[in-house]
């Protein structure tokens, strides 16, 4: 009973005390600074359609819900950042960001969240900020269905899509990012997911991790980035039916994998990469079920890489299948299925009776003397690739498919 | 001269092999474009016909050719004829009819599938190839006498040029490997046709990209148009040397 009374207590305290602001240029405040400086926690603030010019907006209330509607503009002049937020629980939805400011020095952003945590920013559409979303030293931030772009042509000009750092426990969830540096960028980031998001023609990477543990990205999209993807310095990430498509360049590839240990990837689809995977130092990653089309390097696998396994991938129509710059090899292959493999199954249990050897001598040739990639598509390189299919000599003895499939793996 | 030409192309068609070669690149570029599900693919299995098949005819064919009308050319030198004008009239008739030839048997399949600049690079150096091996053949059969021997200096000559020649590239790239070579090997790709062709073809095509820093350094190259200008110069001169020195011989060639 002395509890019951408790509850409703806080039940009714709760309902009266968050009222609902309005701004807009028939509304009592002109400004959103101003609902904001009025506000008390949990307050919600909802904005009408117009362009506001209110240099930078800080939020410091804890609670706070800004809800734009008809997405009013928030302009920033190319002076300001636009939205910074300082207080947990502030959920900022439905606004325009344009232009903030750009300074390396301070980082200026579209949405700048410190030291914070449950903040919610979704429905947002942000142009031509330098940094888009930049999360410092948060916990629990949900970023979702952004739409963030920008025109920068230099990397040293241009800010990242979606900026992690320091945080745990995040979701970023369909977000559409073109034209950053990075697309989305985690540093020190644990436990988080990225999901559904489409990243891309970003100047650098589509997604770049650093030091970043336990973290899972599924159903993303990254294309015609820059270089691709690059996942760097971290373990345990779990990568699922990702997209990674025409990272075409001189340093272009679908995703770098360097320092990596104990990764999982199923069901990603590379296709039309200059490289598909590019691995150094990566370590007891498990590879399954992918798909590489029409790769100029299916897989780039160096020899500082330890038990990578692929199991039942499929490679199809690339240039070069793999790869590899030593005669070192421990990783596995097996029930792959590659386009090349032209061995025969006597038994008919859909499995090739003789080991299938993805490293071309050719590819051997060029990771060693790259000037001889003049000799692409001439006569003699098809040649000596015909020639060390029957007797390898150069080729490492140990990389092969000792159980290629004769079809498609699934 | 032109009815020498025109008598010399309709001889030509009149023996049916430049026809059955015609039809063999029509056949062969219209299956690989609708074989190949993107037509960007197909150009690349169409690169190395052109770059095999392509300098191996014109270059049996003409060498053939030339032996097998050694009684005409008698006939033609007994009349009241330049040398010159018999020897050049007869190049031109060859190398036109063969580059017919691969227009009608691969150029009319490329423009239908991909009429962009890549489709007319390839043409055109389909063409020039077509020429400057008709061109060395002239060279093989004027040098000498027996059929055998010229047939097979053409045929070593398709052969150095199509795979030796790459084979020491091949051998100076490793004994060199310390230093750079990317600009020596521009130099390099002059000294071979179908080098250079093949070059000018995959630098239009994307997968340039996949070539690194020596694919960059050659698309700075010949992606400028000093570059094109440059390789085409080199084509043609690859057309002009073996003909001037050919009609040279044959003016005092002691027939």
């Amino acid at each position: 009973m002395k509890y019951t009374l408790l509850i409703i207590f806080f039940f009714f305290y709760a309902g009266l005390s968050a009222s609902t602001i309005r701004v807009g240029a028939k509304r009592a405040h002109k400004s959103i600074r101003s609902a904001i400086e009025k506000a008390v926690d949990g307050d919600t603030i909802l904005v009408d359609a117009g362009h506001y010019k209110e240099k930078n907006i800080v939020i410091n209330k804890h609670g706070l819900v800004l809800k734009g509607i008809d997405h009013p503009v928030l302009d920033g002049e190319k002076k300001y950042e636009i939205i910074t937020i300082k207080a947990n629980r502030v959920v900022i939805d439905g606004f325009k960001l344009i232009n903030s400011g750009v300074s390396s020095l301070e980082d200026l952003s579209g949405i700048k969240i410190y030291d914070s945590r449950s903040v919610n920013i979704r429905n947002n559409i942000l142009e031509n900020t330098f940094f888009g979303i930049y999360l410092s030293n948060t916990i629990h931030i949900t970023v979702e269905n952004n739409r963030l772009t920008a025109s920068s042509v230099e990397e040293q000009q241009s800010g990242n899509g979606i900026h992690c750092w320091k945080s745990d426990s995040l979701k970023v969830i369909g977000n559409v990012i073109s034209g950053h540096r990075d697309g989305i960028y985690f540093e020190f980031v644990k436990n988080s997911v990225i999901w559904r998001n489409i990243s891309k023609a970003n100047l650098r990477y589509g997604l770049h991790f650093m030091f970043s543990n336990d973290d899972m990205y599924v159903n993303n999209v990254f294309r015609n980035n820059g270089s691709g993807v690059s996942v760097m310095y971290s373990n345990r990430i779990k990568m699922f039916s990702n997209y990674f498509e025409e990272n075409w360049g001189d340093a272009a590839h679908g995703i770098l994998l360097k320092e990596i240990s104990d990764g999982f990837m199923e069901g990603n689809y590379f296709m039309k990469n200059t490289s598909a995977v590019y691995m150094e130092g990566a370590n007891r990653i498990y590879m399954k079920r992918n798909v590489f089309e029409n790769n100029g390097w299916a897989l780039k696998i160096q020899a500082s890489c330890s038990d990578v396994v692929l199991e039942m991938n499929n490679f199809i129509g690339n240039t070069f299948d793999v790869g590899t710059n030593g005669s070192l090899v421990l990783n596995y292959f097996k029930n792959n299925y590659w386009d090349k493999y032209e061995g025969y199954d006597l038994n008919k249990d859909k499995v090739g009776d003789i080991p299938y050897r993805p490293v071309s001598m050719y590819s051997m040739i060029v990771e060693k003397y790259p000037p001889a990639m003049i000799l692409f598509r001439s006569f003699i390189t098809t040649l000596l690739d015909k020639t060390e299919k029957i007797l390898p000599s150069l080729t490492p003895e140990n990389l092969k498919d000792s159980a290629p499939m004769m079809n498609k793996a699934f | 001269m032109n009815k020498i030409i025109k008598y010399v192309i309709t001889d030509i068609l009149r023996n049916r092999i430049v026809l059955v070669y015609t039809i063999f690149l029509l056949a062969a570029s219209f299956s690989v474009f609708s074989l190949e599900d993107n037509s960007s693919k197909g150009l690349l299995s169409l690169l190395n016909i052109i770059l095999i098949v392509v300098p191996l005819v014109s270059i049996i064919f003409s060498t053939i050719y030339m032996y097998n009308s050694a009684e005409f050319i008698e006939l033609l030198l007994s009349q009241p004829l330049k040398r010159r004008s018999i020897w050049l009239s007869l190049f031109a008739g060859l190398a036109s009819s063969l580059s017919i030839a691969f227009f009608i048997g691969a150029g009319i399949p490329v423009l239908i599938y991909q009429a962009n600049m890549i489709g007319f690079t390839m043409i055109m150096t389909g063409i020039i190839l077509s020429v400057i091996f008709a061109a060395i053949a002239f060279l093989a059969t004027v040098k000498t006498r027996d059929k055998a021997k010229g047939i097979g200096a053409s045929i070593m000559l398709w052969l150095y040029f199509s795979l030796l020649f790459d084979g020491l590239v091949l051998f100076i790239l490793f004994q060199f490997a310390d230093y750079p070579m990317e600009k020596a090997m521009i130099g390099l790709s002059a000294l071979n046709p179908i080098d250079l062709s093949r070059i000018l073809i995959l630098l239009q095509l994307d997968v340039s990209a996949m070539m690194g820093y020596t694919g960059a350094v050659f698309k700075e190259f010949f992606g400028a148009t000093n570059g094109l200008i440059f390789s085409f110069l080199i084509l043609l001169f690859w057309i002009v040397i073996p003909v001037w020195y050919s009609t040279r011989k044959f003016n005092t060639k002691d027939l």
